[in-house]
């Protein structure tokens, strides 16, 4: 049992895909506008995390090693297709707000780089804890990114009025620089707490080890800089 | 021809892939260390973008929409986009090695980059045709060429500045990234 809840606190806490290991970018960014699409957009990677997560590790003895990453992103792919149509038929409205970052849940990091780092070396069972840590965290800090923009952006949290009706709000938060600045703040304050972030496989490789589709281009770019 | 000039200059500076649609973030931040890795990320950028929306277009225009199989998209494009960086690479090798050398590993770098599935689900979105599709394609990339060699150069500025502890790494990139989002809003104006 004890192997099981270390999976969770290590993605919600230790292992935070989006703020200690800063995967995931490109949706953190784009749909933290609100806190409501920050869970919308969490639990809807979560779901296909959870299922790739079991799906590869079900299939781990059967993929050959070689053609592995192509059948993860069929699978993945797979996947999201089943949760973009599911949200369109019974979530119409969020499914309006993410647009194409629900088929986009295709490329983060985050699912391919569990299904390389984890998944495809460990049991069903810790596997779809694993993708639940995950999910969990990065639901988490997309929810906790929406809220701060919205309040500085919009005055509102989850759409309930919190600056007082005086008080004009920041517009630029919910416009794309907003994005930038937040996620560049909130870096910041971990550092100056001393948190360690993996900010430097961010930005001077590009790439970080545990994205499995970047590994072998890391050391090719690597390789290629040091010539 | 009015139209087709607002689709490039739209998907270029207006709706600029990186700094409005936060796409291809990762190698934004990344490559953008180097000057020259960033033009010559670009360059590839360029090429694969452009031929990637040319082939999903015509993938989904003349099979997957008459055969009702739309849903698949996503399944489609990924894969042929990753088959089609894998025979441009191997095409450029035997090819031009010039080319190759100056491109090539970056090549590998773009199947991951979600730039080009968002250019290519944005065409099919937008139900461009052809020729939209690829001008929408080639402006989107070289909108990622302009933010991340305008990006380089900001970095090698700051590289000899004096940066409080807290900030230095990424967060005084993504703050440099914001600048440069909130100069390119103001393209937000242009109308023809």
């Amino acid at each position: 049992m004890k192997k099981y809840l270390e999976r969770l606190y290590n993605g919600i806490v230790k292992e935070n895909p989006t703020l200690i290991l800063l995967l995931g970018m490109c949706p953190t960014l784009a749909v933290s506008t609100r806190a409501m699409n920050g869970i919308g957009m969490g639990l809807s990677t979560t779901a296909v995390l959870i299922c790739s997560n079991l799906v590869i590790s079900l299939l781990r003895k059967t993929i050959p090693d070689e053609v592995r990453l192509p059948a993860y992103i069929v699978i993945v792919a797979s996947l999201v297709t089943v949760t973009e149509l599911l949200i369109e038929a019974y979530l119409p409205a969020l499914y309006k707000e993410l647009g194409i970052y629900i088929p986009l849940i295709v490329v983060n990091c985050i699912i391919l780089g569990r299904a390389e780092a984890y998944a495809n070396k460990h049991t069903p069972v810790l596997s779809v804890m694993d993708g639940l840590g995950m999910g969990i965290g990065f639901t988490l800090a997309l929810t906790v990114a929406g809220a701060i923009r919205e309040i500085l952006g919009n005055g509102t949290v989850f759409g309930a009025q919190l600056l007082p009706k005086g008080v004009d709000p920041i517009g630029i938060f919910v416009q794309p620089p907003g994005a930038f600045l937040v996620i560049a703040f909130i870096i910041a304050v971990m550092n100056a707490l001393g948190i360690k972030t993996r900010q430097r496989n961010l930005v001077e490789d590009g790439c970080d080890g545990r994205c499995a589709s970047c590994t072998a281009v890391c050391d090719k770019v690597k390789g290629g800089d040091a010539k | 021809m009015k139209s087709l000039i607002l689709i490039i200059v739209s998907s270029a500076l207006i709706n600029n892939v990186v700094l409005n649609q936060f796409l291809g973030i990762c190698s934004f931040l990344g490559v953008s260390k180097q000057m020259k890795a960033s033009a010559s990320l670009g360059g590839a950028v360029i090429f694969v973008i452009t031929i990637a929306s040319a082939v999903a277009s015509l993938l989904y225009n003349f099979v997957l929409a008459p055969l009702g199989m739309d849903f698949m998209k996503t399944i489609v494009f990924i894969l042929v986009i990753a088959a089609l960086v894998q025979i441009v690479e191997m095409f450029l090798k035997k090819k031009s090695p010039g080319v190759y050398k100056a491109l090539g590993i970056y090549l590998p770098l773009i199947t991951t980059n979600c730039a080009v599935l968002g250019v290519a689900l944005t065409n099919v979105q937008n139900g461009y045709n052809f020729i939209e599709s690829v001008l929408s394609g080639f402006g989107t990339a070289v909108g990622f060429t302009l933010a991340i060699v305008l990006l380089a150069s900001i970095r090698t500025r700051i590289n000899e500045e004096d940066i409080p502890a807290p900030l230095r790494g990424a967060p005084i990139v993504l703050i440099s990234a914001a600048l440069m989002s909130i100069a390119f809003m103001g393209f937000g104006g242009l109308s023809f």
